[in-house]
């Protein structure tokens, strides 16, 4: 096996078990679509071309609850926006890889292939390194399709009274969790959560996802700034 | 029906959003300040999709009483809490949820 392959494959390895939340959320993205009247044509493009999970379901909420295009668009923006975080780090382990690899690995940089290849990018030398990303992230990308597909499948058979659209929150809620251990993000959780519902109907355009999450950072954003006073 | 130019748009917002952060940031861009207030994005934007699909009922009403969707989200919170399992967190709501819909409050 020449070392292309060979790291490709360890990527595969490497991302595997981080696969196995993101079956049921595949399968859900694909049942809700389908239980909102999209085509499945329609629910896998969205799959490819989007290519983003939580992008995906917010998409699907809001433009079920009938929002516009903008509000769409600027919430999928605001979900994205925790991507930028990951930049100051990563950057600097790709500033050698070319612009076609870095291209490819964009489309492909869900936060489990983000996880992964950033360990590895950390301690390789190797250089044929981009292979790892590219295997971690296409199957990231073969799981996430295959599970789609399988939901659309299973839309048109699950009866609607199972109420799997509750699967969306418990899903948003897994993601979290672990923050619930910490004050400063318990408040925010609960501020931004507050915004949101009581907002839902009074909040013009169905802005209430980017309206919340602002708040929500306004909130950090003062809270650490106490912290950093305390501790300085 | 969806418009497909608003699926294009969203593909590239998700596109650029991860191609900015390998290809022009810089660790110099981000002051540990910005790095800390930006780890808190998950909690400040997750909860607006959670809580309105919990304490909502189909009609947008706010819904308290007689709400299976709070009792199995909260056990779904503890069960997450304990566990630190994406999938127990999720399957645990699951069952409550058609355990309470389906025997006690039928």
């Amino acid at each position: 096996m020449s070392n292309r392959s060979k790291i490709f494959f360890k990527g595969i390895a490497d991302v595997s078990p981080l696969m196995i939340p993101v079956v049921p959320f595949g399968i859900i993205f694909g049942v809700l679509a389908i239980d909102l009247g999209l085509t499945p044509v329609t629910t896998i493009a969205m799959s490819i071309i989007i290519f983003g999970g939580a992008s995906q379901i917010i998409f699907l909420q809001l433009f079920s609850a009938g929002a516009s295009s903008l509000i769409i668009l600027s919430s999928v923006g605001a979900v994205n926006s925790r991507h930028l975080l990951y930049g100051a780090v990563l950057s600097e382990h790709m500033s050698d890889f070319k612009m076609t690899w870095k291209i490819i690995i964009s489309y492909f940089l869900v936060d489990q292939a983000f996880a992964v290849t950033n360990s590895y990018l950390k301690k390789s030398t190797d250089k044929d390194k981009a292979f790892h990303s590219f295997g971690a992230g296409a199957t990231c990308w073969v799981i996430w399709q295959t599970t789609t597909i399988i939901g659309i499948f299973l839309g048109s058979i699950i009866p609607e009274k199972l109420g799997l659209s509750f699967a969306v929150p418990l899903t948003f809620l897994a993601l979290i969790v672990d923050d619930l251990r910490k004050l400063i993000n318990v408040i925010v959780i609960i501020i931004s959560g507050l915004i949101a519902t009581l907002g839902y109907e009074i909040i013009p355009f169905k802005a209430y996802v980017i309206v919340a999450a602002i708040s929500g950072l306004i909130i950090a954003t003062i809270l650490t700034k106490f912290k950093g006073l305390n501790n300085g | 029906m969806v418009e497909w130019s608003l699926i294009i748009y969203c593909g590239i917002i998700t596109f650029f959003s991860r191609y900015l952060m390998i290809a022009i940031l810089k660790k110099e861009m981000f002051t540990d300040r910005i790095r800390d207030v930006l780890s808190y994005v998950p909690s400040a934007i997750f909860p607006a999709i959670i809580f309105p699909a919990i304490f909502l009922d189909i009609n947008g009403d706010i819904l308290i009483e007689n709400n299976p969707k709070i009792f199995a989200a909260i056990i779904a919170m503890i069960i997450g809490l304990v566990s630190k399992n994406v999938l127990a967190t999720i399957f645990s709501g699951l069952i409550s949820y058609w355990f309470l819909i389906f025997v006690v409050f039928s």
